[in-house]
């Protein structure tokens, strides 16, 4: 069992967990993940480590909450428990100093970002930030972002906040120099998004990381579900990624393994009495 | 002719007459659309009659052929007398997880293979006999088992698998602190993610595992090796360490179209179904793809499990490829029977050539190659080879991969002083030492995809060995 220590809503159905998991606080890395379930018979969720703190010995996971297992993860309050944390998974980010780096957000794919920009920017780098979001109140963690990055660009699509639109134009201006160029991209959100970000990125062979999340069950490379071409190679993303070069990335393949239990995520929709036009696991995923 | 029952004051000519018991099965048309357990266990007059089979060789032969070398023919002779405690004492005397192993050790490979009745008839059904008597012992109430004196050594066990279970039981028995890191949210390993519940009901495992715990084990589960913590750290805490983590890596075909949805390595789809509890349905649990045609490549023990579990999610069609003859399969034999009877279509000599999919990306169709058997390879087993010109398409909507493990590296790739062979595999010698001291590994990731009894018995001879190396202060 884990305790949640504090439970704050950022944005509308997206909320920041502190969670006691001192093992994984201390062995934690920027880019890795921790799978979570809340309950005895609820999925195993992935959620990337937003933040951590080995002293106090724990961990920070922003939280969207869309289907029913990341709605239980949610309502956890203060003191409450969630039964099983197990992390730090996944290889960490590779830190280079690159130089400017980009770091592009779609979504709640933004929680995903925030601890590699984190690290970029430790690691010497000087980070731009774009954030895209559906609307202004859905965007998240523009104020932490701000705290080390030279700059946080918005695109919101219904123009509410900042500029009117879909991320991929600031990455597009800061390509063109109108905005500063980067020497490397970060870009985690939606795969439509990514593959977006990468085909931008491909004539000039700028060096541009993505980090996916397939479908996954226990997170150590012994199921295989995971599995995603990288460069025509077959690849675990739980235990070669989630971070893969975004050049080399099969983007439709991803979307077609995502798509696999579509039509159960559906039937357990309806059953919930939700919007039925997507999955709540889809939309766990940032898609 | 018939002996007296609770007694075993009998003739061999009267220990001969007695016929071999028939294993009480669900009903296969109904099992073939159910979880619940096929076997159902000998009742108390049967199992007293069986064990009386039993010959009291001098020459104790099934007792070599089993892999943690349970003192056979005494606990059967307990059993005959119906004295199923005292039965019981010397079955967990050599085996810490008998209800399991009476359910899926091969036994026609080991005891029962030695078996001199074999030789003129039926060998002694001694694996019945064991889950017999396990399941009697589960039922009593527990006598408070005396605790024995602590050591002051404690030792770590990577992984809660058979291997991990018996080594954790062993060690604490004699009185040093265990501790077991899982790397899932439950502890038991293969025997939860992988054995079906109609083979090993869940039930068992548990009892198995909570008697461990009252003898002091502690397990700990979601700690991954490797990752939440290091080898290292293990061996810093601990006076030593037994690594029993398994091979943890799926192998697939490499052919075309197995990214194709629908298309699963018999981890993932067992995985689904016995960690996940998938075919229960549960409205926001794991969900799995329920085929109506499906192909399950392979001819192990997984793969069996993996037809066998696709038949009850309601496949019309759950068929067996397998490349070399039945002959050659490693599976167990009653496993290749219930599943023959469970109306599983087996395809012998027949290998894959490719996945074809729909326009959206699902799997339709396998391709296979027909075989034949050549020379023998390096197995042992006569090799297949295609024969050209066979090609047959199979129409199917999953596929389930079932041919076998590869060492998962996450453990090893942290401890790079610990030396593995060509294969990733950890380098033991048979008392489970490693190229650490202190430091001893067993199960399949020394072996490669082994069985169940071969990591216990694994488990049990490192614990000998860490007992050994902790009292002569290593």
């Amino acid at each position: 069992m884990f305790e949640v220590l504090s439970n704050a809503e950022l944005a509308a159905g997206v909320h920041r967990l502190v969670v006691s998991a001192p093992r994984v606080a201390k062995a934690r890395k920027a880019g890795q993940f921790v799978i979570v379930r809340k309950e005895d018979g609820a999925e195993r969720i992935p959620l990337t480590i937003a933040d951590a703190d080995a002293r106090a010995g724990t961990i920070t996971l922003i939280v969207q909450a869309v289907g029913a297992s990341t709605r239980a993860i949610v309502a956890t309050p203060p003191g409450g428990h969630l039964r099983d944390v197990v992390g730090p998974l996944g290889e960490p980010t590779r830190l280079e100093k690159w130089g400017k780096v980009a770091c592009i957000g779609g979504g709640v794919g933004t929680a995903v970002l925030f601890p590699l920009a984190k690290a970029l920017a430790e690691a010497g780098n000087e980070v731009y930030v774009a954030i895209g979001a559906a609307t202004a109140d859905l965007v998240i963690l523009a104020d932490e972002l701000s705290a080390f990055a030279e700059e946080v660009y918005l695109a919101t699509e219904d123009g509410s906040g900042g500029r009117k639109g879909l991320v991929t134009a600031i990455l597009a201006d800061m390509l063109a120099g109108k905005l500063p160029r980067p020497d490397a991209v970060f870009a985690v959100g939606p795969v439509g998004m990514m593959e977006a970000v990468a085909g931008m990125t491909r004539p000039d062979k700028i060096p541009t990381i993505v980090s996916l999340n397939p479908i996954m069950i226990d997170g150590t490379g012994m199921c295989g579900g995971c599995r995603v071409r990288i460069g025509g190679e077959r690849k675990f993303a739980c235990v070669d990624g989630p971070e893969f070069d975004g050049h080399l990335v099969d983007f439709a393949g991803l979307k077609q393994r995502l798509a696999m239990y579509r039509p159960q995520e559906r039937r357990s929709d309806e059953q919930c009495r939700l919007d039925a036009s997507a999955g709540p696991a889809a939309k766990e995923r940032g898609e | 002719m018939t002996p007296p029952t609770h007694s075993n004051k009998l003739t061999a000519k009267q220990r001969m007459a007695i016929e071999r018991a028939k294993m009480p099965e669900r009903d296969a048309a109904e099992r073939s659309r159910s979880f619940e357990e096929v076997n159902l266990g000998l009742d108390e007059a049967a199992a007293v009659r069986e064990a009386q089979r039993c010959l009291q060789c001098k020459n104790r032969k099934c007792v070599e052929g089993c892999p943690v070398r349970v003192d056979i023919p005494e606990f059967l002779a307990k059993a005959a007398e119906g004295d199923f405690a005292a039965a019981a004492e010397i079955l967990k005397r050599d085996n810490y997880l008998p209800g399991i192993c009476g359910r899926v050790c091969p036994q026609e490979i080991q005891c029962e293979l030695e078996c001199v009745r074999g030789a003129k008839g039926e060998a002694v059904a001694i694996g019945h006999l064991e889950r017999f008597v396990a399941d009697w012992s589960s039922r009593q109430a527990d006598a408070d088992q005396p605790q024995p004196p602590r050591s002051g050594f404690k030792v770590g066990i990577v992984g809660s698998g058979p291997g991990g279970l018996t080594a954790a039981g062993e060690l604490a028995r004699i009185g040093h602190e265990v501790v077991v890191f899982e790397a899932l949210h439950a502890p038991g390993g293969v025997l939860r993610y992988g054995i079906p519940e109609f083979r090993l009901p869940k039930a068992i495992l548990d009892q198995e595992v909570a008697r461990l715990e009252k003898l002091g084990v502690r397990i700990e589960c979601d700690v991954v090796v490797g990752k939440t913590i290091t080898l290292d750290e293990i061996r810093r805490e601990f006076d030593a360490c037994f690594i029993a983590n398994g091979a943890g890596l799926p192998v697939f075909l490499d052919v075309d179209g197995e990214d194709f949805n629908g298309v699963y390595s018999a981890n993932e789809f067992l995985t689904r179904v016995n960690l996940m509890g998938a075919y229960l349905d549960r409205p926001d649990g794991t969900p799995i793809i329920r085929g109506r045609n499906v192909v399950v490549v392979g001819g192990g023990n997984t793969a069996m499990d993996g037809v066998r579990t696709a038949r009850r999610l309601g496949a019309e069609r759950a068929m067996i490829y397998y490349r070399r003859t039945e002959a050659e399969m490693p599976a167990r034999n009653e496993e290749i029977e219930h599943a023959k009877e469970e109306g599983i279509e087996f395809h012998l000599l027949a290998a894959p050539l490719e996945i074809l999919g729909t326009d959206d990306g699902w799997v339709r169709a396998i391709r296979m190659q027909k075989m034949a058997l050549g020379e023998p390879d390096d197995s042992g087993r006569r090799r297949p080879v295609p024969i050209p010109g066979s090609e047959e398409t199979v129409e199917c909507d999953v596929v389930v991969v079932a041919v076998g493990v590869r060492a998962n590296p996450l453990l090893t790739a942290a401890a790079p002083e610990l030396k593995l062979n060509k294969w990733g595999y950890i380098e033991a010698d048979e008392t489970g030492q490693t190229s650490l001291p202190g430091v001893f590994a067993g199960g399949d990731i020394v072996r490669g995809g082994a069985t169940v009894i071969l990591a216990m018995g694994d488990g049990k001879r490192a614990a000998a060995a860490i007992d050994r190396y902790l009292r002569e202060g290593g």
